[in-house]
């Protein structure tokens, strides 16, 4: 493996960290490389993660696949187009989860100040770890190491004064490097990158500001914050402010989640509503069972519909009272399915969403006339008791019952 | 056709007919009120929506015959307006002109021959005090559901059994029931009626007040025209079409035995929740711990804002803690109508029922029943 250590033009690995107690550490094609443990034979090779067949998008890729113009997010069809030679494996998320689970674990012994992004990116506040641990690039040097050495993949850290520029130097340096942007090296470093380099910066954005003339960072930083601001709104102010490098935003060590949710691509686009409604079924369960497993109840439920000409259309409704029940998420769910006013067309994606969490243990129900004393959520606490024992096919409502080698088994 | 009448008596029954049109309706001319002058010179003011119709009868000073459909909201308006004179109100050709001391208004005319014509009553089944039936039908209405997705739980079902009335409404989270007694036409008369909450909450309000007695219509189980009711007293009637009779199997839910049993002075109970719910959210409870001669009333929770307040309570049974959404504790306070609130439980995630007062007979069952359920507290 290369291990490549990239610092600043002229820092010879001494460059200034004293001003930099934030690290964006960013795994190096996670999936895939996790994937590679077991398939130690397609090392070098190009490899991407991800359902195979027509509807399937890529999680995931290696570098060798990237070179070929694969990235995440692309659908499966496109990939296979570009990359032909390259092997698809189909995802396992439980392997990445306890793989990121590990890896996050490393960090907070670290510190505690880690803020996890995704699965497999988070910033760390390394500040109160000097005087234990040394500078912010000798702990960033230990971090890649410590990976490496207890989970076998890279990951690229960036090494800076505050998130923004950390989350920068980390891209700048991968795969498998580490980059370290002195505090008083932040403009030199970012006025050469492009201004879609930028966070807030996406497609629309861009063309606003390439219609201004405006490239690179350097020369955002170079427009009066007025006129962005009369260009580009709220979001103009923002930019002035990360042109220079300003980002004030803590590393928050835990951030709830905001929403739990779950989706589905069919293999074909589907129009009849049973089989809508089933899916619905299935994904209320998910969504469910994980506002079990995380301690929490959720107010609101949103459904998502992408048609076949992927316009999507998201509906809500905030219940009278908090649930983690799958039934009521499900009721909930095919109420707003019916009002969506989407009958009989043909639906790509469906998705269920609970937003408006709060824990469970603060939460009191509103008892109804003639409700059984145990009721729905008992049962379902019951089934993730079985799943835990038996496996995830264990127990599942009659409706998501397949014959062992039916039709739907696609 | 034209009529002169007194201005006090048209704007108010303007106004009453006015309650029943529709704010948005389905076809324009539902928006008018139908203005009609008798060949026995009687001037009858009606509005329909298809579910409710509304038909008051007056008295003019004179008139001469004819039909006319004008907005009803906006002759509400006017007449409201218009200062304490006689009212003329002349029909020339497509305008209506109604003049007023020195105030003229013409009116735009609606096509008549397009108005649906009213559904006739149902045969008159008995009659009963109007104050007494707004009190009843109010008692019952605030448990009524307000949610429109569950129709069958906004309505107010009416039971007869000769001369026993028996209201009742829910909203699955609190069941009241109210018992009273009328005169039958037929004294073996029976009959169960689902009837709107909202539009009998109105016409039991819009009735009483006048001392005079309402007369139900209804036919019987299996007589004709069932699917609606009507309600008239006065020279106003009113009619409504009825939901699906569709309800829960109410009685065997009210509880008739009790652990325990409390009686608090409703005025300062009333207050106090009101003052201890301020730190409440919406749909978050007060806690009450009944404790020997007193009950503390507990809201909020740590993390946020607290109130606590203790009030005497006589008190007999087993010591509980119990939750209530406040909304409905003070909902049900307001409908007992009584100096003393005597609340009954069993355990904490069972109903409670409230009625007003100490009984006279203590085994007998008060016709006033407010059963409401419990908040359970997280564990």
């Amino acid at each position: 493996m290369s291990r490549k250590q990239m610092l600043p033009q002229g820092g010879g690995g001494l460059a200034d960290d004293s001003g930099c107690p934030i690290l964006h550490v960013d795994m190096d094609a996670f999936f895939a490389s996790v994937e590679l443990l077991d398939r130690p034979e397609l090392r070098g090779l190009p490899v991407i993660v991800g359902a195979a067949g027509a509807r399937g998008v890529v999680l995931s890729a290696t570098y060798e696949a990237r070179r070929f113009g694969v990235h995440s997010a692309m659908p499966m069809t496109r990939a296979m187009r570009v990359c032909p030679r390259a092997t698809i494996i189909p995802p396992d998320h439980r392997k990445y989860t306890a793989v990121s689970r590990g890896v996050m674990e490393i960090f907070r012994s670290i510190t505690p100040e880690v803020e996890p992004i995704s699965s497999d990116e988070a910033f760390l506040d390394v500040g109160g770890a000097r005087r234990r641990l040394g500078s912010p690039s000798a702990i960033a040097a230990m971090i890649r190491e410590q990976v490496a050495e207890q989970y076998g993949i890279t990951c690229s850290v960036g090494v800076a004064s505050n998130k923004f520029v950390a989350k920068l130097a980390s891209r700048q340096c991968k795969p498998d490097g580490l980059l370290v942007v002195p505090a008083d090296g932040v403009v030199e470093f970012l006025h050469p990158l492009p201004v879609a380099a930028l966070w807030g910066v996406g497609e629309r954005t861009e063309q606003v500001l390439v219609r201004l003339g405006i490239r690179t960072v350097g020369d955002l930083a170079q427009v009066p914050v007025s006129t962005l601001q009369r260009e580009l709104g709220a979001v103009g102010a923002h930019l002035a402010a990360l042109a220079w490098g300003r980002d004030e935003r803590p590393v928050v060590a835990h951030t709830p989640d905001k929403s739990i949710g779950n989706e589905e691509t069919f293999p074909f686009d589907v129009d009849d509503p049973e089989t809508i409604r089933r899916e619905l079924l299935r994904l209320s369960e998910r969504v469910a069972a994980r506002l079990r497993a995380s301690g929490q109840v959720g107010r609101t439920v949103s459904v998502k519909l992408r048609r076949a000409d992927f316009t999507t259309i998201t509906r809500s409704r905030t219940l009278r009272e908090a649930t983690d029940v799958a039934k009521e998420i499900f009721a909930t769910s095919c109420e707003l399915f019916a009002a969506a006013g989407l009958d009989r067309v043909r639906l790509r994606l469906v998705g269920v969403r609970m937003e408006n969490l709060r824990p469970a243990g603060t939460v009191t129900r509103q008892l109804s006339l003639g409700e059984r004393e145990t009721g729905w959520r008992e049962a379902e606490q019951a089934m993730d008791k079985a799943i835990r024992r038996f496996g995830p096919d264990a127990v599942r409502p009659a409706s998501l019952v397949r014959p062992p080698s039916g039709p739907m088994d696609l | 056709m034209m009529f002169r009448i007194d201005r006090d008596v048209l704007a108010e029954a303007v106004a009453w007919t006015a309650r029943s049109l529709p704010a948005r309706p389905s076809v324009p001319v539902l928006a008018g009120m139908r203005l009609e002058v008798t060949d026995d010179q009687q001037l009858k003011l009606s509005g329909f929506d298809y579910e409710v119709s509304a038909e008051v009868t007056l008295e003019p000073q004179s008139g001469e015959p004819g039909v006319v459909l004008v907005s009803g909201k906006l002759l509400a308006e006017i007449t409201r307006a218009l200062p304490a004179q006689p009212v003329d109100f002349v029909v020339d050709g497509a305008k209506a002109v109604v003049t007023c001391g020195s105030a003229r208004f013409t009116l735009l005319t609606m096509p008549v021959e397009d108005y649906p014509s009213l559904p006739a009553m149902p045969p008159a089944a008995g009659r009963i005090g109007s104050d007494v039936f707004a009190g009843a039908v109010g008692q019952v209405a605030v448990a009524a559901g307000k949610d429109d997705t569950l129709p069958m739980l906004t309505g107010v079902r009416m039971e007869i059994e000769g001369d026993t009335v028996t209201l009742a409404a829910t909203d699955r989270y609190r069941l009241a029931v109210r018992e009273l007694k009328w005169h039958p036409e037929q004294p073996d008369f029976q009959a169960i009626a689902m009837v709107p909450g909202r539009t009998l909450a109105d016409t039991a309000k819009a009735l009483g007040g006048t001392g005079a007695e309402v007369e139900i219509a209804l036919s019987s189980v299996g007589g004709t025209g069932e699917g609606m009711i009507g309600f008239s007293s006065a020279g106003r009637r009113t009619t409504t079409r009825l939901l699906d009779p569709e309800f829960p199997k109410y009685r065997s839910l009210l509880p008739t035995e009790f652990s325990a049993r409390a009686d608090i002075a409703t005025a300062s109970f009333v207050e106090a929740v009101k003052r201890v719910a301020l730190v409440a959210e919406r749909n978050t409870p007060v806690r009450l711990a009944f404790r020997g001669d007193e009950v503390v009333l507990e809201a909020g929770s740590g993390d946020e804002a607290q109130a606590v307040e203790v009030l005497p309570v006589e008190f007999d049974g087993d010591e509980i803690n119990i939750a209530f959404n406040h909304q409905f504790l003070l909902e049900g306070l307001g409908a007992i109508d009584s100096d003393v609130a005597r609340l009954q439980f069993t355990t904490a995630t069972k109903p409670a029922i409230l009625t007003g007062g100490k009984p006279v007979d203590e085994g007998a069952t008060p016709d006033y029943r407010y059963l409401i359920m419990p908040i359970r507290l997280s564990s």
